[in-house]
């Protein structure tokens, strides 16, 4: 086992599945000459040219079309946004062509295709540049939708997604670029639509995905303190979900938090809970809460920030509520 | 040069330009029942007829190697014809049955012919120009020689796509040709009311590409031109802008009407005299490549292929129930 940043390990894997095929190649903007706006794809210019490495302009929703074209003429893109608020200029392309060319041509049409970039909020980047997309993609049929919180998963699922012969997208999380984590060597693929416990507990389960697994870590630190023994269960996977291992848990724990960068209103907790208060109904003792961003447009003042994110200490008043504590 | 040496390059050419008379006549017998059928009730939704416009697609696609892609927007089952999906297929589409070119999941907007390089249909305005830049890209990447042509109408040159594809496609001297049809409304909007810039082969300065404007009611000269920008490609990997002007007759789609508030039934009646079919017609027959018995015969011979489409599509089953939940994500 390697020890590498979560940065390091998607590098890996991208460049494992270069060598891997051919057919993948990079396409951004700053991926090349730059090395990557956040150095994901420090290195790979060098060793795969620039016919594999291709720097765009700023224009997303052209490169993205372009490279649904390419994945329909028998391509395995990887299109990289800087991050994930520019690739809403983008949508017309990953929603109506990318997600539905299969469909719409009777099945004639796969689209092998990654959409990888940042999500969710730094930093006091402020409104336009702090937020989390998965409710927008997680809705779209003819997706896949992942969402790695560990550098291995990070590998793991970004090799799986090149692999895959559907548009897979990959929310890398912004503030998780540094973080380090041990990683298997040699070929390491995680699947997508699995979810993995990251903390095994009895009370209360709390889902999590991307930056919240941290969140829901450190709030079940605290919990422990308080005799209180959470699981973490980090969705990996927001498209499919994997609501076997969600069941399962809850089954196990009865009590529910689930927890996310994005905006409560449609957000995806709330497909979770509508998960488990359909097929787990009976084993919940407790209203299942959420913990999300506050319902406001991200805030620059770092006082305001901290405030609108989600939280340990909110993680942790929230199961408290759960176990009727509070 | 005796005329006997000659003689098998006239032959050719009379019967490339019978061949695209045959398929111009195909497309507007296919069209004008697929209205028919649209008026019964047998097709729904949206219908976007090429009634007008047929010398574009023939000129144009006339000048491809079987191979080579071709994408266009939602006005296309002319294309899809002439790229080789059988009217059977394509009309079975049109009336959303399990025999249709995409299973009948795709109807009027969306016909695909994988196998035969025929990339779509596409419902959203401009969505697709960089989608042929794509296909474009996969070619020069894999080392291919294959052309495409991505085609277009003239209100999608207001959109952000088209600029940001013409700029890459430049820069990167994709082998792709793109074809505006400039039929000069978009639904019911006159281009000159909406575009700062009318002529459109202009916006090829702004992205050093080459640009030719073309008489898209002449299939001869579509399909010189069309030939010029494809080796354009082909041989130097430099893509092209054609403005191909034409008109179209009907509305823009079957909701629409004719004319009324946006322009004149004069007007319409006076490009219908430019007529793209009779123009060749009668420039066959002056030529003594064809004559009315002939001529009759052909129309009666493509009358009766549509006639079959339309009964093939009728007598077609509906998709399996079961086939709501397939091709949503391949395995």
């Amino acid at each position: 086992m390697a020890t590498l940043t979560y940065r390091d390990a998607l590098n890996q894997a991208l460049r494992e599945e270069m060598q891997r095929d051919p057919n993948v190649f990079l396409m951004g903007e700053e991926v090349g000459v730059y090395q990557g706006a956040y150095k994901v794809s420090r290195g790979l210019l060098e060793e795969f040219g620039p016919k594999r490495i291709v720097d765009t302009p700023i224009a997303e929703l052209g490169f993205a079309g372009i490279g649904v074209g390419a994945a329909m003429g028998g391509l395995r893109p990887v299109i990289e946004f800087m991050t994930w608020n520019f690739a809403i200029l983008a949508m017309d392309q990953i929603v109506n062509s990318a997600a539905k060319m299969l469909y719409m041509s009777g099945g004639q049409i796969p689209l092998p295709i990654v959409f990888r970039g940042p999500n969710g909020a730094a930093l006091q980047l402020s409104s336009q540049h702090s937020q989390a997309w998965e409710s927008w993609v997680s809705h779209i049929p003819g997706l896949k939708v992942v969402a790695p919180a560990t550098p291995a998963d990070a590998k793991g699922l970004l090799k799986s997604a090149i692999r895959d012969n559907n548009p897979v997208i990959v929310l890398e999380g912004e503030m998780l670029y540094n973080i380090k984590g041990e990683v298997p060597d040699g070929e390491h693929i995680v699947p997508i639509g699995r979810a993995d416990i990251k903390r095994e507990g009895s009370d209360v389960t709390l889902v999590c995905h991307s930056k919240t697994l941290s969140v829901a870590l450190k709030a079940a630190e605290q919990l422990a303190e308080q005799n209180v023994s959470a699981e973490v269960l980090d969705l990996r996977s927001l498209r499919p979900l994997d609501e076997a291992a969600i069941l399962e848990s809850v089954k196990k724990t009865n009590r529910a938090v689930v927890v996310e960068e994005g905006w409560p209103h449609a957000g995806l907790g709330a497909q979770v809970v509508d998960l488990i208060q359909r097929d787990a109904f009976d084993d919940l003792d407790a209203p299942v809460q959420r913990v999300t961003q506050a319902d406001v447009p991200m805030p620059y003042n770092k006082l305001l920030e901290r405030a609108a994110k989600a939280s340990p200490e909110k993680v942790v008043a929230a199961a408290r509520r759960v176990l009727y504590l509070e | 040069m005796t005329a006997t040496a000659r003689r098998p390059k006239d032959t050719a050419q009379s019967e490339l330009h019978l061949r695209m008379l045959r398929q111009m006549l195909l497309i507007r017998r296919f069209e004008e029942k697929a209205a028919e059928a649209y008026a019964l009730g047998k097709i729904g939704g949206f219908c976007h007829l090429y009634i007008g416009q047929e010398a574009v697609g023939v000129g144009a696609l006339a000048a491809l190697r079987d191979d080579d892609y071709v994408i266009c927007s939602y006005r296309e089952h002319g294309q899809a014809l002439i790229k080789g999906i059988s009217p059977n297929a394509v009309m079975a589409e049109l009336f959303g049955k399990a025999t249709g070119c995409s299973k009948g999941k795709g109807g009027s907007m969306h016909l695909f012919d994988a196998k035969r390089g025929f990339m779509g249909g596409h419902g959203i305005v401009g969505g697709h120009i960089p989608l042929g830049a794509g296909l474009a890209f996969a070619s020069k990447y894999r080392g291919a020689d294959q052309v495409t042509v991505c085609i277009f109408g003239e209100a999608a040159v207001n959109i952000g796509a088209f600029h940001e594809t013409l700029n890459m496609a430049s820069v990167w001297k994709l082998p792709v040709v793109f074809l505006c049809e400039n039929n000069r409304y978009g639904m019911g909007t006159a281009f000159e009311r909406v575009a700062a810039v009318t002529d459109i082969v202009e916006h090829a300065c702004s992205y050093d590409m080459a640009a030719e404007l073309v008489d898209g009611m002449n299939v001869l000269t579509v399909y010189e031109a069309t030939r010029r920008a494809v080796e354009r490609a082909r041989k130097q990997s430099h893509p092209t802008l054609l403005e191909v002007r034409t008109y179209r007759y009907m509305g823009h789609s079957m909701s629409d009407p004719l004319h009324g508030v946006y322009r004149t039934k004069d007007e319409v009646e006076e490009q219908k005299a430019r007529d793209p079919i009779s123009h060749l017609a009668g420039k066959l027959k002056d030529e003594g490549i064809i004559d009315q018995a002939a001529l009759d015969a052909m129309d009666s011979g493509v009358q009766a292929e549509v006639e079959e489409a339309v009964k093939f599509a009728d007598e077609s089953p509906d998709p399996q129930p079961g086939e709501l939940f397939t091709d949503v994500l391949v395995d």
